[in-house]
């Protein structure tokens, strides 16, 4: 069973580089806007052939 | 279905939205509402950026307005003072736009690179409305990117108060995230290594025992230095001042917590309450967070450096130069462009001068003001550009020294919230409890004395009673939050509970400022309709301007004879025909009418009088009769007191109508109904209102733009939700209902912990039990009962 403060010791030192992980996230502000990257992930990339841009458009007009 | 989407969309501008004008501006097939709008459109097309459109349909701010000017970027001092970092390359700066409110923003503005190669990238911060701009120096100036995001529609606000900045140097919630972050991640791993002790240790494992132990006590360091430190320091501080606040029982279970089990574990008698201890602080800092949550759109600490301008032009020789206010000093000449504020005191030298005072004094007629004459801070001015001397520094200024009144510095107490004063008595039952355990055993067992001192020190420590409040007055302020009210801090709903006097300003508050109507009395043929309006069009008066909206025609016949008679009316001749408009005795006719009318006379022939009519807001019938049943209602209005017999029936007495105050007179009658002991809530809108809303016990701001400036004040109210005010006192009382609850629940977690701790009985099992039990209990009870209300007075 001696093999628990080996596994013990292990467990916190992997659960403290995790902590040391948010620290670091925290510092550089990734929890100070929760909101903006969850949208800027859905914009669609430039359009390659400029139809496309147009039906879009007309999409709303309609 | 369809046709009615196809008739919205034709008769919406196709960038903001707003209805359309009789002749539209339009580009292909797109139609505007101004040429502004669709100047924005062109330069998005011209940038093929129209994917703007396709994400929101109408993702347009209005741009209506007039436009700013920037030159005073240019200075290399001011531009000093905005930015975040600047070197020969490049300069990087964040500016808050009040206009950023949909996805189709987020995206425009961070493809601002595609418009200007200048822009080397900008970020979005969308809750802050905030936007972080690099840019090359040698491609783009500082006042080139602000003249670029307001050609595309988002005008970025600078002000002498930068917010931005402010919110920038302040971590406090980053630190407190931080502080969270350890006592959760010591909590989890004692907890883990607590659960064995829980179902009991066989005797060839208590090796184990004795290094869980150890391991716990290490973990329990890092909670009880950092993350509880602000608990003793505020409890210490407080103590000094001999007040006795929650957070001393707090404290003292902390310490009490980890003395105990530190000793008990050091000395291998026991296993502590460590386990317990990191659960409680784990829970009152989120409890604490959740209090200090705010909006970082919204600011409520304004003063009026956010009302005026960054810089104001100076001549100097001959030459103009922008300089910043602060360093305005008294004799230096200033010019003032039309639309421009007044920003000192100062006498007027040259130009003619007519000022709208209606965000000063609420008075909606322009005032005219000769040369020599002193004009106050504050105005706007409407005609050309004028100059002037300035005779006050802005901080001495009239209007900014009644602002920063010094009786306000510290006068205002903080709110008296409920658990402040029941924590008073709680700290001392607490101690009383705990020494009188103590004593009964002392003679008896000395360990049994100290065992149910402690013990009871630490099971009755506030935890649950800590996170009552927060947690019901977090959701409240979500509630209100979702229904466009938005306060200051968690502790104004429990003032807001507490008003019994409530003070209304007429112009703005009560009244839909955007609204105004006219009726007509007499008889005006459509042709004659035409008349009216080419002629009210060339005036700057309000009136008119309110008439030509109104009347909504296109402007045909040109005006020849133009005359205008400044306060009494205009006269002219449009397409052969003489025709005046105005008071009556400009006219010449003798009809005597009260408030604001304008009569109509065509070839000396009188067809009739327009009416304006102030709309209130609507529901404001309804809201006077069900606040009025509860509360004194009061009303200051800085205006002439034409609409005295419309308010009277909503008003329990004459007195309580009050008409032609000036903002001092305000804030004096504020603070002599106070003096009667009255616990008054001020509502209003303007500058004039910045003194009473701050000496009120709770100053409201109505506004129907919450983006828009607003005076300092505990909270803003979106003009849209002004008659759901009563719901809001509702739910406010039954917030603090369901605080006084929950602390009569977590008292009786108290004394059924306390049951064990005075006999000395106190095993770190129960209180591993019993201490989150009662949390858990707390947290759901307030947030669901909160939502219970919310839905009972129709604030879902």
């Amino acid at each position: 069973m001696n093999i628990i403060y080996l596994l013990l010791g292990l467990s916190i030192v992997i659960a403290v580089l995790f902590l040391t992980a948010f620290f670091w996230a925290n510092k550089s502000g990734q929890n100070d806007d929760l909101y903006t990257p969850s949208v800027r992930m859905l914009f669609d990339d430039e359009p390659k052939q400029p139809g496309k841009e147009q039906s879009d458009e007309d999409h709303i007009q309609t | 279905m369809k046709e009615t989407i196809i008739l919205s969309v034709d008769t919406q501008c196709y960038h903001c939205g707003d209805s359309l004008p009789h002749t539209p501006f339009s580009s292909g097939d797109k139609q505007f509402c101004c040429a502004g709008c669709k100047s924005v459109y062109l330069i998005l097309s011209s940038h093929r950026l129209t994917n703007y459109y396709t994400y929101n349909a109408v993702p347009g701010a209005t741009q209506k307005k007039t436009e700013t000017h920037f030159d005073y970027l240019d200075e290399p001092g001011i531009a000093a003072d905005l930015v975040d970092y600047t070197d020969d390359q490049t300069t990087v700066i964040t500016l808050f736009i009040p206009a950023i409110h949909c996805s189709s923003c987020i995206w425009l503005l961070e493809n601002l690179y595609k418009i200007n190669p200048g822009i080397s990238n900008s970020r979005i911060d969308f809750p802050k409305k905030q936007v972080s701009i690099t840019f090359k120096n040698q491609l783009i100036s500082l006042r080139g990117t602000a003249e670029l995001l307001t050609s595309v529609g988002y005008e970025p606000l600078i002000s002498l108060q930068d917010m931005v900045k402010k919110q920038q140097s302040d971590h406090s919630e980053r630190n407190m995230v931080t502080k969270i972050a350890v006592a959760g991640f010591c909590f989890s791993n004692v907890m883990m290594l607590s659960f064995p002790e829980y179902f009991g240790f066989s005797t060839f494992e208590k090796n184990f025992q004795t290094f869980f132990n150890w391991i716990n006590l290490a973990l329990a360091v890092p909670v009880m230095l950092y993350s509880a430190r602000d608990y003793f320091i505020s409890a210490w501080t407080n103590l000094r001042n001999g007040v006795l606040n929650l957070d001393f029982p707090l404290a003292l279970g902390i310490a009490v917590m980890f003395l105990r089990s530190a000793a008990e574990i050091l000395s291998h008698t026991g296993s502590g309450f460590i386990d317990t201890l990191c659960s409680l602080v784990f829970f009152i800092l989120i409890g604490k967070w959740m209090q200090h949550r705010t909006y970082h759109y919204l600011s409520f600490e304004r003063d009026y450096r956010s009302y005026f301008p960054v810089a104001v032009t100076c001549i100097k020789e001959g030459k103009e130069q922008s300089v910043p206010l602060n360093e305005l000093k008294t004799g230096q000449r200033i010019l003032i462009r039309s639309n421009e504020i007044i920003p000192a005191d100062a006498i007027l030298l040259k130009g003619e001068a007519k000022l709208d005072f209606s965000f000063v004094t609420g008075e909606s007629q322009p005032v005219e003001k000769v040369l020599g004459e002193v004009i106050y801070a504050g105005g706007r001015q409407l005609m050309g550009a004028i100059e002037l001397e300035v005779v006050k520094a802005v901080s001495q200024s009239y209007l900014t020294k009644l602002w920063n009144n010094e009786t306000f510095v510290g006068k205002k107490d903080p709110i008296q919230t409920f658990s402040h004063t029941v924590s008073k008595y709680f700290s001392i039952g607490l101690l009383l409890v705990a020494t009188a355990a103590g004593l009964f055993w002392i003679n008896t067992d000395i360990n049994r004395a100290v065992a149910s001192f402690t013990a009871v020190l630490i099971i009755a420590c506030p935890c649950a009673l800590a996170l009552s409040s927060p947690f019901t007055l977090a959701a409240v302020l979500s509630v209100f939050d979702k229904n466009k009210f938005y306060l200051k801090s968690t502790a104004v709903i429990e003032e807001l509970a507490r008003i019994d006097t409530i003070v209304f300003d007429k112009t703005g508050t009560i009244t839909n400022p955007a609204a105004n109507g006219f009726q007509f009395t007499g008889t005006l043929s459509t042709p004659e309709k035409q008349l009216v309006s080419d002629l009210a069009r060339n005036s700057g008066h309000p009136l008119s301007r309110e008439l030509v909206k109104w009347l909504n025609l296109d402007a045909v016949y040109p005006v020849d004879e133009y005359r205008e008679m400044v306060g009494r009316g205009i006269s002219g001749i449009v397409n052969g025909h003489q025709l005046k408009i105005g008071s009556a005795a400009f006219l010449g006719i003798s009809i005597v009418h009260k408030g604001s009318v304008v009569h109509v006379l065509a070839d000396n022939h009188y067809c009739g009088y327009f009416v304006s009519e102030q709309r209130w807001r609507p529901g404001f019938k309804q809201l006077a009769l069900k606040l009025g049943q509860d509360n004194d209602l009061h009303l200051l209005s800085g205006d002439q007191d034409h609409d005295r017999e419309l308010l009277t029936p909503f008003f329990s007495r004459m007195q309580q109508l009050h008409f032609k105050q000036s903002p001092q007179d305000k804030l004096d009658y504020i603070l002599a109904l106070q003096n009667k002991g009255a616990r008054v809530m001020m509502l209003g809108d303007g500058l004039n209102d910045a003194g009473a809303l701050r000496q009120s016990n709770l100053g409201i701001a109505v506004t129907d733009d919450i983006n828009n400036f607003s005076p300092g004040c505990d909270g803003i109210l979106d003009g849209t939700a002004f008659e759901k005010l009563p719901q809001f006192i509702r739910q406010a009382k039954d917030a603090v209902k369901v605080i006084r609850m929950s602390f009569v629940i977590s008292i009786l977690y108290n004394m059924a912990g306390l049951f064990f701790a005075v006999q000395g009985l106190l095993s770190p099992l129960i209180a591993a039990i019993l201490m989150p039990l009662s949390t858990v209990t707390i947290i759901l009870f307030t947030t669901l009962a909160a939502r219970f209300y919310a839905g009972k007075n129709n604030l879902s």
